[in-house]
């Protein structure tokens, strides 16, 4: 079944692949550069969904006192750490082509490097605790408290003067977009939240068997 | 090292890059840019200013030899003429979005250390080809490669 899960993946990628580079033409205003928005965009909507999966489950952890509630929420919020990464690194290289910086402290970007931030900082407090239980029951707040920060990334654009441009396709209304790049987005959106969530099965599963040899 | 003060000396780097970002976020993404307008408004000569509007068409002159740049910036109600010495990035052009790093001159211009093109959330295809999507980047990847 998990194994199913990631040549599925694998497919949704190469399929993803193909249609980044063979399918979607390349865009007019930026050229070949906008080709990185197949990579920005898929693990930047996995990093808001990873960071989603911990909030709930941070809540159903508190809620029950499950440990698979618990391994859920490390499992998503280790996955959406590597993700949030991917995404930065990616609009980083784009934005120096078209923005013409790499970096600047605009409210998206700087909120999305608060949530990196907050999220490494998730990881560290699931380290530095030693009792198991103790451990998951603050890295449970911290889920919740942390998760305050996935909307303000998402609406930065509205509610403040940014640099980084509003969403196309995230958001109410028409999507100004030819119908070959939305495909070829939307086919690796798919693939992204595919490998996401082979990443987090796996993940979960590893940390089922390491609790139950240690038990 | 131990194990916890290894944590404790990481979860220190991070608390400081977080009061950090959380400091320069408030301070300065709560308004990222002024307009022109805001600008007239209130200038303070020599103060380091943030400045975002559109590339008045036909405004730009673009000397390339000396890489001087001047054009001006509107948001309908004021503009501000901006001078650059350097390359603008590809996304720089009339009719569109630009935000500039720089200060108010005491001369009536704005001298800009740094241009960042302001992206649009719309995208468009070459109009007639509607699938040569690998053709079309191997074509543009030689063009490319040649003109260098």
């Amino acid at each position: 079944m998990t194994r199913a899960l990631g040549w599925l993946a694998t497919l949704g990628l190469i399929g993803g692949l193909v249609m980044g580079f063979g399918v979607a033409p390349r865009e007019v205003t930026q050229g070949n550069v906008q080709r990185i928005m197949y990579l920005h965009v898929p693990t930047a909507w996995v990093a808001y969904l990873a960071f989603g999966i911990v909030f709930f489950a941070s809540i159903g952890y508190l809620w029950t006192r499950s440990d698979a509630a618990d391994r859920l929420a490390r499992a998503s919020a280790e996955a959406g750490v590597i993700f949030t990464g991917v995404t930065i690194t990616a609009g980083s290289i784009w934005g120096k082509p078209t923005w013409g910086t790499w970096w600047t402290w605009d409210a998206r970007l700087t909120s999305a490097a608060i949530m990196f931030v907050m999220y490494l900082g998730y990881l560290l407090l699931r380290g530095i605790i030693e009792e198991p239980e103790q451990a998951a029951r603050y890295s449970a707040v911290l889920g919740i408290v942390a998760a305050l920060d996935v909307p303000l990334v998402h609406f930065s654009v509205y509610w403040w003067r940014t640099l980084h441009q509003p969403p196309t396709v995230m958001k109410p209304g028409p999507v100004n977009m030819p119908p070959a790049i939305l495909a070829a987005l939307l086919v690796n959106v798919v693939a992204f939240t595919l490998l996401y969530t082979y990443f987090v099965v796996k993940r979960v599963n590893t940390l089922r068997r390491e609790h139950e040899v240690l038990a | 090292m131990n194990r916890n003060a290894k944590f404790i000396a990481g979860g220190g780097v991070i608390a400081a890059a977080l009061a950090y970002m959380i400091y320069a976020g408030v301070t300065q993404s709560a308004v990222y840019f002024i307009t022109p307008s805001e600008l007239r408004a209130a200038p303070v000569s020599g103060k380091a200013y943030r400045l975002g509007g559109i590339v008045v068409p036909g405004s730009v002159q673009w000397n390339p030899a000396s890489l001087e740049l001047a054009f001006t910036l509107s948001d309908g109600r004021g503009s501000v003429p901006v001078r650059h010495r350097g390359t603008p990035p590809d996304l720089f052009g009339e009719g569109r979005g630009a935000v500039v790093e720089g200060n108010w001159s005491r001369e009536g211009h704005f001298t800009a250390s740094l241009i960042m093109a302001k992206h649009s959330e719309d995208y468009k295809a070459p109009r007639g080809t509607s699938g040569a999507g690998y053709q079309d980047l191997i074509r543009t990847l030689e063009k490319d490669g040649s003109s260098r």
